[in-house]
């Protein structure tokens, strides 16, 4: 590691741990932020390494979330008489409980997307191209309408989430708890991510994405890889599910779960923004996206959505490299690229 | 589930009937898709937008003291210097690239448009009264309103006047030439960027025709775009590209499968089944291709 | 490497824009309330309703002197966030009026599953929020302290339309058509009628829930066509009731009871004219009520004003919105303090009569102290209005039943 970088690392790191204490107000916005740049980092996975643009990833969030709330409610009180559509009865969870159902919740809401994943992988990523993005936008919003009648997990109704429990601290505990959740995960993902791309796997996932055809000529198994990609994003995504509908404390199927029209978007947005195909973009991109989004658009009350299409539109026209790809185009020594100024040149008066 | 469908069989002659008006108008949505598809190779994801900016159109009329069923020559009209200006300002920089691109590109228009709309003509829902009645068969037990046999019937005329221009004039032949190869085309003496204009604006005026139509049969709203884009996307990839009595048939299909959806697995889970009809007619597409060691592209 | 650099610093410039724009909750003599409405998405048309209703109030009431606390005068002003009809922006964006911008004192948003989502926040925060537009049961089941709703619940919105019909039908029981939305709101009016469909011995013959992409309701009321019900109901929002409609007229199905919600924010009798006749709708409040206040007189001259501002005649939406700050106003002065908790226990003992209707609430925040109405629309030569028909205190107009089939109309 160069002294530049463990610059870096340490400033994020002391920013992560000291931001509660700093910008109180701003805990839930940070902690949002983290849970941004997980889903950017996650797709970028698949549409920026493999080259496979997905639009279903918000399935995985989505399954993360309902499950995680599902394991904390039925693993102590009967599910279908939380979520009765009158809401008659009030349950409570103990503090003890509580963190129980929260552990188990959360563990499981990492591994039942990534054997989602597993299962629909083989269909699915034998496809390609635009059918492959089509597809899974056809997944995420059935997902959604199928949550969306279900009367276990409160069907249209939506399911509340177990209260923060009394006794142990009031919000400002509670807040801090999955401020720091969110950055421990948002860490754990990132490393992970930091370290396959530094593997042969992630050598592998970007054949695929250069040239799949010749990866498989080569005698790589790419439906392997691609599914092992895959289980990895399904599994930091949900484990993000998890974590966002504690915080949020009310779950809706197709708002806020399987929320394709924003959180949907956005992980591909971002990711594009920051740049894709590169470990930092998505991380830059979260980060911009999030505070132009928190910063300025709040204030437009209508318009703001005017702005996000104008913004998508520009971003994909003019910027499709995206802040990365900008960097590296004009410091490229920064890259470790080495540029012949000759060639380079040359390469100008041709055109 | 619901098997009332299977106790009364009349309900099975009025969804079947039901099925085949709605999936003709939705092949009218989709015979815009496919020809920009094949021709451009981009698939628009603003295609329902444009159609219910068509409706909007036919429901001015409408407030207007016209018949709203004029908005089916009025704002194909209108809907096609609309689309022309969409491809002067924004598509023209996205044809020849990654087919990624232009789909976040359309959906950064549909965006703004459902945006623009809201604000333009408001957040009301609207719809408009074309007062056409309605046709009983079987003694009273089917019923078919006039206004959706109307719109299958401009459906169809379309479908046929669009097969005629192709083959007959100029125009159309340099669409179908440049579809076939863009290059040879150039070469050959075809303005491809103009023909690119036209596609997309032929295409927005066939969505203009179906948005008026929507007007008249069910109810327009500036964010009711998506699922119109959904189903022609989902047409088209059955029918395959520039095959227009294919792409209404496959509309056809699709229109009879939803309200069958809709009577057995129940309302709630009518758009869930569209959905996932896409999903296993594609991974059933893929594992048939995958056997001859192909795939989709 | 300098992006990291410069993303560190764009970073820590922005949170600095975010703390310099915080507002405090009461300063000079304003006192600032938040509110997130639904400007963008598929409740913009009742989140603008909503948000109408709001400043007429605040326009008003500002201009009658304001609100006297300790002897001082202050002036309302509202902090309006777009939560773009999606649950997740309107939680994340009440936190952030809370936190960042230190409100204290909270509006509600439009619908019912969007209050669901703000109201553990702010119950967390131990806010308090004056709701005027979240009628599901579930939020008044919760023991949710800092939560009151000055309109009834959604459950009681369709169940006197099922005992209507009970009472026509000689007291038996009667068979029931049903076509809900899957959204917190509508799958609550479900209840209300599950409810009293059980209470009087009715069936329900169907059962559909529609999607919230509802377009097509063709095949829901082809069963209600082959099946004969006594009574159907329909709820979905604006575009249910238009759709509904719509199709009814469309496709020729004859049903004796016909009752739905969001007549007027659909503005049914002016699109749909005749074709709208006879429809049962459920009500929160209706401008012929004979309630007044001190602000806006009755609903006859709450209409006048409400119409000569923004053109259009106000829906029911608009008027509990207004409502809502009438019994901030009362609280205020009550409480005579801007300490919460005082104001949150004035809250609680609000009794009150406003333009809208008595505001009284139990101990779980709802409105006790106010019926609905039912209304039925009626053409007089093309012209259609909303007339009362229930409760008989009220009622301008004898019920319309059964409705006659439409080859008779």
């Amino acid at each position: 590691m160069s002294k530049n970088n463990i610059i870096i690392y340490g400033l994020i790191l002391v920013f992560g741990i000291g931001a509660p204490f700093l910008f109180p107000a701003y805990k839930l916005q940070i902690s949002i932020l983290w849970i941004l740049t997980i889903l950017a980092l996650t797709w970028d996975i698949q549409g920026g390494q493999m080259g496979y643009n997905s639009f279903g990833n918000i399935l995985f969030f989505g399954i993360g979330m309902y499950v995680c709330s599902s394991v904390q409610i039925g693993m102590f009180f009967p599910l279908s008489e939380w979520t009765a559509s009158g809401g008659e009865k009030t349950f409570l969870h103990t503090t003890s409980q509580y963190f129980e159902g929260f552990t188990y919740g959360l563990i499981l809401a990492g591994i039942i997307p990534a054997i989602v994943a597993a299962l629909i992988g083989y269909g699915i990523l034998g496809l390609r191209g635009h059918y492959f993005a089509i597809c899974t936008l056809g997944i995420g919003i059935a997902a959604g309408e199928i949550a969306g009648g279900i009367e276990l997990i409160g069907a249209g109704q939506g399911m509340t989430v177990p209260p923060w429990p009394k006794g142990i601290g009031g919000t400002e505990l509670r807040s801090q708890f999955f401020y720091y959740l969110c950055f421990l995960t948002v860490s754990i993902t990132f490393l992970v991510i930091k370290w396959i791309y530094q593997t042969r796997f992630g050598l592998v996932l970007n054949a695929i994405r250069d040239n799949e055809d010749k990866a498989e000529a080569m005698g790589i198994h790419t439906m392997r890889y691609k599914i092992i990609g895959w289980v990895v994003s399904a599994f930091f995504l949900g484990i993000a599910g998890g974590l966002m509908g504690n915080m949020i404390g009310y779950i809706e199927p197709t708002e806020i779960a399987f929320a394709g029209s924003t959180y949907g978007v956005f992980m591909v947005l971002m990711a594009i923004l920051g740049g894709k195909g590169t470990l930092w973009g998505p991380v830059i991109g979260a980060a911009v996206f999030h505070i132009f989004k928190e910063g300025f658009w709040t204030f437009f009350l209508g318009w703001q959505y005017v702005a996000l299409g104008a913004l998508i539109i520009v971003i994909v026209i003019f910027f499709p490299e995206g802040i990365m790809g900008w960097l590296r185009e004009k410091y490229p020594h920064r890259f470790g690229e080495v540029v012949d100024e000759a060639d380079r040149t040359a390469q100008v008066e041709l055109t | 589930m619901d098997f009332l469908i299977f106790k009364a069989p009349i309900l099975m002659v009025q969804a079947s009937m039901d099925g085949i008006l709605l999936g003709l108008l939705f092949a009218l949505i989709a015979y815009g898709m496919a020809l920009q598809w094949g021709v451009m190779n981009i698939i628009n994801i603003a295609q329902g937008e444009l159609v219910i900016m068509g409706g909007y159109i036919a429901y001015f009329m409408y407030t207007a003291g016209i018949h709203p069923a004029f908005g089916i020559i009025v704002s194909p009209i209108i809907m096609y210097f609309v689309g022309w200006f969409l491809y002067k300002s924004i598509i023209n920089r996205v044809v020849e690239r990654d087919l990624f691109i232009s789909i976040l590109a359309t959906f950064g228009i549909s965006i703004l448009t459902q945006q623009l709309m809201n604000f333009v003509f408001g957040a009301d829902v609207v719809v408009a009264q074309s007062n056409f009645g309605t046709t009983l068969l079987f003694d009273d037990s089917v019923t078919l309103p006039n206004a959706k046999i109307f719109s299958a019937l401009v459906s169809i005329v379309f479908a046929v006047a669009l097969v005629l221009y192709m083959k007959k004039s100029r125009l159309g032949r340099a669409i179908r030439a440049t579809s076939q190869n863009p290059r040879a085309a150039k070469i050959l003496g075809v303005d491809t960027e103009k023909v690119y204009a036209a596609t997309f604006g032929i295409n927005a005026a066939l969505c203009g025709v179906a948005g008026s139509l929507i007007a008249i049969t069910f109810t327009l709203h500036p964010y009711v775009g998506l699922p119109y884009t959904v189903r022609s996307f989902m047409i088209v990839i059955i029918a395959g590209l520039g095959n227009l009595p294919a792409v209404a048939l496959s509309g056809v299909g699709l229109g009879v499968f939803e309200e069958f959806a809709d009577y057995i697995l129940g309302t709630e889970f009518r758009i869930a089944a569209v959905f996932l009809l896409l999903v296993v007619i594609l991974v059933y597409r893929r594992f048939k291709l995958s056997k001859k060691r192909e795939y989709l592209k | 490497m300098r992006n990291f650099k410069l993303s560190i610093a764009l970073l820590s410039g922005l949170l600095l824009v975010f703390s310099s724009l915080a507002f405090a909750k009461v300063e000079g003599d304003t006192i600032t309330l938040g509110a997130a409405v639904s400007l963008t998405g598929k409740y913009s048309t009742n989140g603008k309703n909503t948000k109408n209703g709001y400043e007429l109030a605040i326009k008003r009431i500002n201009e009658m002197g304001g609100v006297k606390v300790g002897g001082k005068s202050y002036k309302f002003k509202i902090v309006y966030y777009d939560d773009e009809s999606n649950g997740g922006r309107a939680a994340q964006l009440a936190e952030r009026l809370i936190k960042q911008d230190g409100i204290k004192y909270m509006l509600g948003p439009y619908s019912s599953g969007i209050t669901k989502a703000i109201a553990p926040v702010t119950e967390e925060n131990k806010i308090p929020m004056v709701e005027a537009n979240g009628a599901s049961r579930s939020l008044f089941t919760k023991g949710y302290k800092y939560l009151f709703a000055v309109l009834s619940a959604a459950n009681q919105y369709l169940e006197v339309a099922i005992d209507l019909a009970v009472e026509r039908n000689g007291g038996k029981g009667v068979r029931i058509a049903m076509a809900f939305e899957q959204d917190a709101f509508s799958q609550d009016v479900k209840i209300g009628v599950v409810e009293a469909a059980k209470r009087t011995g009715s069936e329900i013959v169907i059962d559909d829930n529609l999607p919230k992409e509802l377009n097509d309701m063709a095949a829901t009321l082809a069963k209600v066509k082959a099946l004969k019900p006594d009574v159907l109901v329909v709820s979905g929002h604006t575009k249910g009731a238009l759709t509904a409609i719509r199709q009814l007229a469309d496709m020729r199905v004859n049903v004796p009871m016909l009752a739905m919600t969001h007549c007027d924010a659909g503005k049914l009798s002016k699109q749909h004219g005749e074709k709208a006749e006879y429809a049962l709708c459920a009500a929160q409040w209706h401008k012929s009520l004979t309630y007044k206040d001190n602000f806006f007189g009755n609903g006859m001259d709450y209409d006048r004003d409400y119409t000569a501002e923004y053109g259009s005649p106000p829906p029911y939406q608009s008027a509990e919105s207004s409502a809502a700050l009438l019994v901030w106003k009362d609280a205020f002065e009550r409480a005579n303090s801007f300490d919460t908790e005082k104001v949150r226990d004035a809250l609680a003992k609000t009794n009150m009569q406003t333009f809208y209707g008595n505001i009284k609430f139990s101990d779980t925040g709802q409105n006790i102290a106010k019926p609905m109405v039912l209304f039925q629309v009626r053409c007089d030569g093309g012209k259609c209005t909303n007339k009362v028909v229930a409760p008989t205190k009220w009622a301008s107009t004898k019920i319309v039943h059964p409705i006659p089939s439409w080859s008779q109309r």
